[in-house]
């Protein structure tokens, strides 16, 4: 009887630390969410300023989305379970996303030498891109 | 005479057993949700690509500057972080629906999937408004020397350069992709949603009718959770995407 008893003690105790956890994650997502509209402006202020520094602004950028990553990482462990499963059904889940690190590099280089190929050689380009493009002077002012 | 044991490396692979440890139906959530991460991926990815193409691109702190009731007020940002906030706290309510099953407390799911069921139509609500409020805005456009009035569409962006133009500022056509993207993007997006709720829906009226109880697990609860979270996931980029950066 007194086994039974503790049996759903200790369920209990599970329950409630679960339940912890999981308004824990909320306030922490919150938070980091807060911290992102919090960068979100100040870049705001930035571009609103006479003379926006582009690197400032890239760094303000990188740690948004440095943030992102950490929102996505609770999400999927916590919520998502994905953290309690066993190692080998994670592994066939996260390395084929590891393929994004590749993507992602490759086609911003690759959008970026478009605007560097339209901005150094206008005239080459074919008529209907020439009336799109702006001057090249503009380069690097605004990202 | 020597008898040789032998142990089987592992246990998982031998059969008779889930190596994962989960059953059929949640794997292959796990791996559909993988497949929907790619889909999502290669949007976001095309979206930045052309975004980099571009000498030029919308503010978005000047794009998403409105609020429901607050007419012309400069809010840069304030919409969409109560978007995101909603998104989190269904997805809160998702995990704590499927801890209720996990104890086969049905009243329990009923409560916190009936919460979930709400975030979602009050996010797709937000997201009508946002909608309604940029492809009928109102904007002076320059084109060709004379003033047009245009709202943001899939064809028409008036977020481009501004310029004075008989002493006041105004804008000039801005990159046609502008809206194409964020329609599409955040529009595939928010058919998840709905989808979603749709399946919290049935999800729900399974509940009502003691399905889950009669099988005696809340499985299906888990799975729909899953999707869920992943909609809430895929909402965590977007807003990094078209809003933040």
């Amino acid at each position: 009887m007194s086994q039974v008893a503790s049996i759903t003690l200790d369920h209990h105790h599970a329950d409630v630390a679960q339940v912890k956890k999981i308004w824990k994650t909320f306030w922490l997502l919150s938070v980091i969410t807060a911290i992102e509209l919090g960068i979100g402006l100040t870049i705001y202020t930035i571009h609103k300023g006479a003379h926006p520094n582009p690197t400032l602004v890239l760094m303000f950028k990188g740690m948004v989305s440095v943030l992102t990553m950490a929102k996505a990482f609770y999400i999927v462990s916590v919520f998502m379970h994905l953290g309690d499963e066993i190692r080998n059904l994670i592994m066939t889940i996260v390395v084929p996303l590891l393929l994004f690190i590749w993507f992602i590099g490759a086609f911003l280089y690759e959008g970026n030498s478009w605007k560097n190929n339209r901005n150094t050689n206008v005239h080459t380009r074919p008529a209907i891109e020439q009336q799109q493009t702006i001057p090249a002077e503009e380069k690097g002012k605004k990202d | 005479m020597e008898t040789v044991a032998v142990q089987p490396k592992t246990k998982l692979w031998t059969g008779g057993r889930s190596p994962f440890n989960v059953s059929y139906g949640k794997l292959m959530m796990w791996y559909f949700l993988m497949s929907d991460a790619f889909t999502f991926g290669a949007f976001l990815i095309s979206y930045g690509t052309i975004r980099f193409s571009q000498n030029f691109w919308a503010d978005p702190n000047h794009v998403f500057n409105a609020f429901p009731f607050a007419g012309h007020t400069n809010l840069p940002l304030a919409f969409v972080s109560i978007m995101t906030f909603i998104l989190i706290l269904s997805s809160v309510t998702m995990v704590l629906a499927v801890h209720a099953g996990h104890n086969m407390d049905r009243k329990g799911v009923e409560k916190y999937m009936v919460f979930t069921i709400l975030g979602g139509l009050a996010f797709l609500s937000c997201q009508a408004w946002e909608w309604t409020h940029l492809i009928t805005g109102d904007h002076q456009v320059l084109v060709n020397g004379a003033i047009q009035h245009w709202g943001t569409t899939t064809t028409h962006n008036p977020w481009g350069h501004e310029v004075m133009f008989n002493g006041t500022e105004v804008a000039t056509p801005g990159p046609i992709a502008f809206g194409g993207y964020f329609f599409g993007i955040t529009g595939f997006h928010g058919f998840h949603v709905f989808s979603g709720v749709v399946i919290n829906s049935v999800m729900l009226i399974k509940t009502r009718l003691r399905h889950f109880e009669e099988r005696g697990h809340y499985e299906m609860i888990e799975k729909a959770g899953l999707y869920w979270h992943f909609v809430d996931l895929v909402w965590v980029f977007v807003f990094l995407c078209f809003y933040l950066i």
